[in-house]
């Protein structure tokens, strides 16, 4: 029962990234009816603002000890966060918490480039065929990849949680186990809760407020919409951005738990596309279930016990699962009728 | 009058065509400017090419970069360029600054991508259209040994960079290669003594390991001396190369009673393993009454860069640490710090001397066909590159020296200062004879591509 219940507390974790990205893709899907290969791309764009927020933090006065050298000769280097000598122990909690804080550096940051994405690019492939949307946007992605390795290097840059978040709590004490049968870190549990509430805030912003009733109507009817006199397109670039933020923003907290490298979107956007394809192209509701549903079965086939029956089954599990899927229900569980059927 | 001699007809087109098509068909390796001498990519000209394939891109370009700013530096040296580096230091004296053979030394550059197809893609473009006359480089066994195979099937010699695996000197063992950096065995026959004095005898070991070549031979090295000393193995759980998240595999480690997790990972899943491992408490726990602890059997200080204040105190081995203290230890550091500001890593160390040996094997052969290269290599002993006293064994082209057993570092003084060397297990204690059963391979014979 232990390791159940730590396997389920993986997968909701795992499953919260999974819809986080999976959410963004759909509803570029939905609305403007893109397939985004790029989407992995705008997630790990997210995580290297983290990076790049905590390298701002931690640029350093560099003075040198002329009394000692290095193996090599020169003089010994001492080095002092500038922010700690200017801001002293505010200077030392703004870099501890740099990881949550620098949520406030990526929110413009992927607006900006989701802007820049669908106004430069994307627009231009509305009417393409979803295999050229498909190539263009992978493309993008490798481009993507390519920049911020030569930016960062090849090698994942470990982020580190707040302290006060760092270590694990014993979850098992709470359903009456022994001590330190259950343990959890305490990051992934943080994330699991901003995870459910950037998928609350995105559902309530589509649903009451005036411009996500637009949205839904355009990704009900575009032409009716339209027709009434309303600029869905401008409405619709926005809604782009946003994806790219919640993308961005997903790829921020993920740090502490995987250390971001150039590659991290790739890993996460095949998975995030079956999320999507399981849940049903478009449907939100969907992309969020199936990101969960997923994860929480990726991590039940990786128990020992089931290896032992199914040898190889965590590899395959989803893919699996999304070919049931497709034979049975090509819509996905919750698609919308027509999308996919044909 | 006409201005063809002899008139084309059905037949001479036909012969001109046949001939045409059997020289177009036959493979450019046949045809390549060096095969008109006694062997493959003989140099003709004042210079001699090296091949430098190691990963320009991929997981592997960190280490893959600092490789080539090794060779770049061992080229310097070879050539009679810089401070000589440990030319200065090694016990042969064959060379003398002004390249090798009266040939000064170029090169040409390769990207493995970490990828094995790709690496014997850009191994066989710098041997056919570059003449390189030797291969050197790489950072993933699974690439050294497929690159290694593809030198022996053309005739050059293959000198190794960075590969632990115990098959690329074993059971894949070829002729024309040649490794410097230690292997499995080696790490498990180190490690266990140090591993033992650490944590003591009655211990119970969960294995994570990367799923192929490399990882199941180091699980398997690792196995056998830690039973050797006295531990049980509870479970060896193969987990996906690039896995990312890797928590599904180490919450299975909490309840399963072991009390020492292995990380049979290298790259960028041993930074995320254990990161994950340490986020998940393990470090933290008791398990019958002991402290739990974590073992990263392999460790690269690149690596260690990446998994940050997480590998302190962390017990593992390396081919070679930068804080050394032996005269070419200290050469390398200087030469190399120098060029560059920043120390060299184990991958480079390793190529660096790679290519210092090929160049003085080839100096002390006096030529640079393959199978003269390679008796110069078999049975070499040198000392004064790092590594103390060490051995080019002729059975199996594997080089015996002293392995370093190292510790994550608890106060580093600088952003390179991660890895403490905790004991420098001598040569003696990790030879071992080259038909042993997990390393027994055929060498074959020698090919000098003519």
């Amino acid at each position: 029962m232990d390791v159940i219940l730590l396997q389920l507390l993986n997968g909701l974790d795992k499953g919260g990234a999974y819809a986080l990205i999976a959410l963004g893709l759909t509803l570029i899907f939905g609305t403007l009816g893109v397939v985004n290969f790029a989407h992995g791309a705008l997630f790990m764009l997210g995580a290297f603002c983290a990076v790049t927020f905590n390298k701002f933090l931690s640029l350093e006065i560099v003075t040198t000890d002329p009394t000692k050298t290095t193996a090599w000769g020169s003089p010994l280097e001492i080095r002092t966060p500038y922010i700690e000598v200017y801001f002293g122990d505010f200077g030392a909690w703004v870099l501890n918490y740099s990881v949550p804080v620098s949520i406030l550096f990526a929110i413009p940051v992927m607006l900006l480039v989701g802007f820049i994405m669908e106004r430069g690019l994307i627009k231009h492939f509305y009417n393409r065929a979803h295999a050229d949307q498909i190539l263009v946007t992978f493309g993008l992605a490798i481009v993507i990849q390519e920049v911020i390795k030569s930016m960062f290097g090849a090698n994942p840059i470990p982020q580190s949680a707040p302290e006060l978040v760092r270590g694990a709590a014993d979850v098992g004490a709470v359903f009456g186990y022994d001590p330190g049968i259950i343990v959890y870190p305490y990051w992934r549990m943080v994330y699991l809760g901003f995870a459910a509430a950037v998928i609350g805030a995105v559902f309530a912003f589509l649903q009451f407020t005036t411009f996500g009733m637009v949205v839904r109507a355009g990704m009900a009817d575009r032409d009716t919409v339209g027709l009434l006199g309303i600029n869905i397109q401008r409405r619709f670039t926005v809604v782009f951005a946003i994806a790219a933020v919640v993308a961005g923003v997903a790829g921020v907290m993920y740090t502490p738990i995987l250390p971001p490298d150039y590659h991290m979107g790739m890993d996460f956007l095949v998975l995030s596309f079956v999320v999507v394809v399981v849940g049903g192209m478009g449907s939100l509701p969907g992309a969020v279930a199936a990101g969960f549903l997923l994860g929480i079965l990726q991590s039940f086939a990786s128990m020992n016990e089931v290896k032992a029956v199914l040898p190889g089954i965590d590899q395959i599990i989803i893919y699996l699962v999304a070919v049931v899927i497709l034979l049975v229900r090509p819509r996905g569980l919750m698609g919308r009728k027509g999308v996919m059927e044909n | 009058m006409s201005l063809i001699r002899k008139p084309l007809n059905r037949r001479s087109i036909l012969r001109a065509g046949a001939m045409g098509g059997a020289a177009l068909a036959t493979p450019t390796i046949f045809t390549s400017r060096a095969w008109s001498a006694g062997y493959l990519n003989e140099p003709t000209g004042s210079e001699v090419v090296f091949g430098f394939n190691v990963p320009q891109t991929g997981a592997y370009a960190d280490e893959g970069a600092d490789e080539l700013r090794a060779y770049q530096l061992a080229v310097k040296h070879i050539n009679g360029e810089g401070d000589g580096g440990m030319l200065n230091t090694f016990t042969s004296k064959a060379l003398g600054g002004n390249g090798i053979n009266g040939k000064k030394v170029a090169y040409v550059t390769g990207d493995t991508q970490t990828k094995s197809d790709a690496a014997r893609a850009s191994a066989k473009r710098m041997i056919e259209k570059d003449g390189a006359i030797m291969i050197t480089g790489g950072s993933s066994s699974g690439v050294a040994i497929a690159v290694q195979s593809l030198c022996q099937e053309a005739g050059v010699i293959f000198m190794a960079g960075l590969t632990h695996s115990n098959d690329t000197t074993g059971k894949d063992r070829r002729a024309n290669g040649f490794r410097h950096f230690f292997n499995t065995e080696m790490t498990g026959a180190a490690l266990a003594p140090v591993l033992k004095n650490a944590f003591g005898t009655a211990r119970r070991a969960y294995h994570l390991t990367a799923d192929y070549t490399w990882g199941w031979s180091q699980e398997g090295s690792i196995k056998k001396y830690t039973e050797d000393i006295g531990w049980d193995t509870v479970a060896a759980v193969r987990t996906p190369l690039g896995a990312g998240d890797f928590s599904q595999y180490i919450t299975p480690v909490l309840n399963s009673g072991a009390d020492v997790l292995v990380l049979n990972h290298y790259g960028k899943d041993m930074v995320n393993s254990l990161t994950q491992a340490v986020q998940f408490g393990l470090r933290d726990k008791t398990v019958n009454g002991k402290q739990f602890e974590i073992v990263v059997p392999l460790f690269s200080r690149l690596m260690a860069q990446g998994a940050g204040e997480n590998i302190k105190g962390i017990f593992g081995s390396t081919n070679w640490n930068w804080s050394l203290q032996d005269e070419g230890s200290k050469a390398f550091v200087k030469s190399f710090g120098q060029e560059y500001g920043f120390p060299p890593s184990q991958a480079a160390h390793t190529t660096y001397c790679q290519a210092l040996l090929y160049a003085d094997a080839c100096q002390r052969a006096g030529t640079f066909q393959p199978c003269a290269v390679k008796d110069a290599l078999e049975d070499f002993d040198f000392d004064g590159l790092g590594n103390g006293p060490t051995l080019y064994r002729g059975a199996d082209h594997q080089c015996f020296k002293d392995v370093l057993v190292v510790k994550g570092k608890e106060a580093p003084q600088s952003q390179f200062d991660l890895l403490e060397v905790v004991e420098v297990t001598p040569r003696s204690q990790v030879e071992y004879k080259p038909d042993m059963a997990d390393v027994q391979g055929d060498l074959g014979t020698c090919n000098n591509g003519a």
